[in-house]
């Protein structure tokens, strides 16, 4: 039986491959110059170019972190390449002229995307290395006022909104690498929800990492004004290269009064081969500010690839009555390493949150859960609830948790739960003497000991985790 | 039953098997025909468990020499879960606990997978809620078992009567009953035994592998087994299980050591 739960756990990285596009890549190396580049390049205002510049000059000053669980060789930030943008025309009206390429590279990932769109009514911004190529039901969002484009047609076609809350969340000298990403980002989403505007539709991005060895810096910045509410999904896979990928992303979320924002994300980035070689290095700064009264700000997250993970999407619940929820499934196998959590920041009264973290550790891999839960003396009738849970799959695998909580106001209530369990060969017995195979044994464990963080998602994003975990777990869990 | 144009269902001819390298079954000799109730008694370490499991296939045991033709095949050539697809079913001394898994999920997934194997058509989930209540009657279950993971945080009975559950659902040539009365109280046994008697018919049989006389006055055996150090040393009718229960298990091994050293 081990074999056969070696095998499941052992199979190939199904999206491993490299799409021929010709890209424009810059030469490796940074410094003022190359900034000054990215930014002349996007044809960016001046005061772009500043907040990158003061980004840049803050990052100077700081140093990688080395906290994290997680080891790694020292990366050499002189060694990549920060700008790669396909060649190919800057505007397109529709899908007919995205390049034909491409559009075959989402359909070997199992995601067509005309298809998708039209079935599941998901308009999809379209980011290939940096640069959106396609941006869809922009008019039928319009309609409502939603706006929905990449971060460069915003800075061009709403620079003051886009000034008006770049940064707010994650000033640019927040920590090492989100003032890297807010030097030298190139491309992202940026979505606006007017007051009163419930979104009539899910958003959804595909990023994808298609050049080798360049850097991903993405930026992505989602406000939802006054009443407004908006569920926004992303998916991310990549081609199995053999060196490692920095990919070092900022998400910024605002609420405002009463306000709604659900984020959820796949992430299926290459975690390298079974020997730990290759595979992305997922450094990413996600935080929300639910700058509202009774603003709400949720995150969804399935976690399954990369070599290494490094993210706490967190919430500053700064209005009175707000809510932060944050819901995780991280997935390591072989020699991956996640160190994944959140923050919950609870400034205002009667403010809640809730943290649901499900870690499967399989192979030889890490799974870290890392979470902090600060009360501020303002924040009376605060309330948390936290529960992490951890299965291990085989005899090498590790699962951490590590707790963090910081009260400073005696009216909050703090709960923390926290499980340990493991797939044994005993359960796997008892599936196989009820006549059920080890993969589909192991699919129902892994969907059963998830289902927590799986209810939260999207239903079509929900369809595409199961099948996500029962080919990396199916596959994975023994 | 005894019945005279039964087929045979099981035949083991001098199985052994050791686990990590130390033998426990030593020449177990063994014939199941359909329509027959087994018992196999025995001490603690006497073999008797390690024999249900090493028919169901468990990893840990290895087989090290001897022959198991379960309906006509080399069952020890099968996977576990080929076994019971073929009708081999083994009611677990410890149920195991699966957190998560909801119970009709599981059950609904047991059912269809060996239906399938079995070439019959699979339930879609009402057909297959109103199939689960029937049998559940049979149990006297309450209503909230289906919505409850598999096995967590249920009491001893109810663990075990999940296993005659399962029993009654997949419908098996061979069951094989490992310790099923032991952590039952007495409304609890009755109502396992009930249930396993309601499944005994012709076609079919059952291995009882216990500890004590108490649930063969309930599930009354065709013929009772005494298993010492890895093989069974003497068989006889049900009267044999009431004389264990009288004169304990000594005299059996007294007995088998004088007749042996006859025999040498």
């Amino acid at each position: 039986m081990s074999a056969a739960l070696q095998n499941i756990i052992n199979q190939p990285y199904k999206h491993g491959f490299v799409s021929d596009i010709e890209s424009d890549v810059a030469a490796k190396g940074l410094d003022e110059s190359t900034i000054r580049m990215i930014s002349a390049k996007r044809g960016e205002p001046e005061w772009l170019l500043d907040f990158r510049l003061k980004s840049f000059e803050a990052w100077l000053k700081m140093t990688e972190p080395t906290w994290q669980n997680a080891h790694y060789p020292k990366i050499d930030f002189q060694a990549i390449s920060y700008y790669s943008a396909p060649k190919q025309k800057p505007k397109l009206k529709s899908m007919d002229e995205v390049d034909p390429e491409l559009l075959r590279t989402f359909e070997k990932l199992g995601v067509p995307l005309h298809e998708r769109m039209a079935l599941a009514g998901v308009a999809v911004d379209v980011i290939f290395d940096s640069v959106s190529v396609a941006t869809t039901y922009k008019a039928k969002l319009a309609e409502v006022g939603v706006i929905f484009c990449s971060f460069s047609e915003a800075v061009k076609d709403y620079p003051e909104l886009v000034q008006k809350y770049l940064g707010t969340v994650i000033p640019s000298g927040d920590n090492f690498y989100a003032a890297l990403n807010s030097a030298v980002f190139t491309d992202g989403s940026f979505c606006f929800i007017p007051k009163g505007v419930k979104c009539p539709m899910d958003l959804s991005t595909y990023f994808r990492i298609n050049t080798e060895e360049s850097g991903q810096f993405e930026r992505t910045l989602i406000v939802a004004e006054e009443g407004a509410s908006v569920s926004y999904l992303e998916g991310c896979t990549a081609p199995a290269f053999s060196s490692n990928q920095l990919h070092a992303a900022v998400v910024e979320l605002v609420a405002l009064d009463n306000a709604d924002i659900k984020y959820s994300t796949v992430q299926n980035w290459y975690a390298g081969d079974e020997n730990g070689v290759g595979g992305v290095y997922n450094f990413v700064t996600k935080r929300g500010l639910a700058k509202g009264v009774n603003s709400r700000i949720s995150w969804t997250q399935v976690e399954t690839g990369s070599a290494i993970t490094w993210k706490y999407p967190s919430v500053v619940l700064l209005g009175d009555n707000s809510v932060g929820e944050f819901y995780s499934v991280a997935l390591t196998n072989h020699y991956q390493q996640a160190d994944t959590g959140t923050k919950m920041i609870h400034i205002g009264k009667n403010t809640r949150s809730t943290i649901v973290s499900k870690g499967i550790s399989a192979g030889k891999s890490n799974n870290s859960y890392r979470g902090l839960v600060k009360i501020a003396p303002s924040a009376s009738g605060a309330r948390n609830y936290s529960q992490c849970d951890s299965m291990l799959i085989g005899q090498d695998s590790g699962a951490h948790t590590f707790p963090y909580i910081d009260v400073r106001n005696n009216t909050a209530k703090v709960e923390h739960e926290a499980s340990t369990s493991k797939i044994g060969e005993d359960q796997m017995f008892y599936f196989a003497q009820r006549g059920i195979d080890a993969e589909a044994a192991v699919s129902m464990i892994i969907n059963g000991f998830c289902k927590d963080v799986f209810q939260q998602l999207p239903l079509e994003f929900a369809v595409e985790a199961t099948n996500l975990l029962s080919f990396k777990l199916e596959g994975s869990v023994g | 039953m005894i019945y005279p144009d039964s087929k045979t269902i099981l035949e083991v001819r001098n199985l052994c098997a050791s686990v990590e390298g130390t033998p426990i079954l030593k020449n177990m000799n063994f014939t199941v025909k359909s329509g027959e109730i087994h018992a196999i008694m025995g001490l603690n370490g006497s073999g008797k468990s390690t024999f249900s499991k090493v028919l169901a296939g468990h990893p840990d045991y290895e087989i090290t020499s001897g022959t198991v033709i379960f309906e006509g095949k080399n069952l020890l050539e099968m996977e576990p879960e080929e076994r019971a697809r073929a009708g081999l079913f083994l009611a677990f001394q410890y149920p195991i606990e699966i957190p998560g898994v909801g119970n009709s999920q599981f059950l609904r997934l047991m059912y269809n997978t060996v239906q399938t194997h079995r070439g019959k058509e699979e339930l879609d989930p009402l057909e297959f809620d109103d199939f689960v209540r029937e049998k559940m009657k049979l149990l006297e279950m309450r209503e909230d078992f289906l919505d409850r993971s598999v096995n967590a945080g249920f009491s001893g009975g109810e663990k075990k009567r999940n296993e005659i559950l399962q029993m009654a659902m997949l419908e098996p040539s061979l069951a094989i009953l490992d310790e099923t009365d032991s952590g039952l109280d007495i409304d609890a046994l009755r109502i396992v035994a009930q249930g396993v008697n309601q499944l005994a018919n012709k076609d079919n049989a059952i291995i009882m592998v216990t500890h004590y006389q108490r649930l063969l006055n309930y599930i009354v055996p065709d013929f009772v087994h005494v298993m010492v150090d890895g093989r069974i040393i003497k068989s006889g009718g049900k009267e044999l299980a009431l004389e264990l229960e009288s004169r304990g298990y000594n005299w059996v091994s007294d007995e088998y050591k004088a007749a042996s050293r006859v025999a040498a």
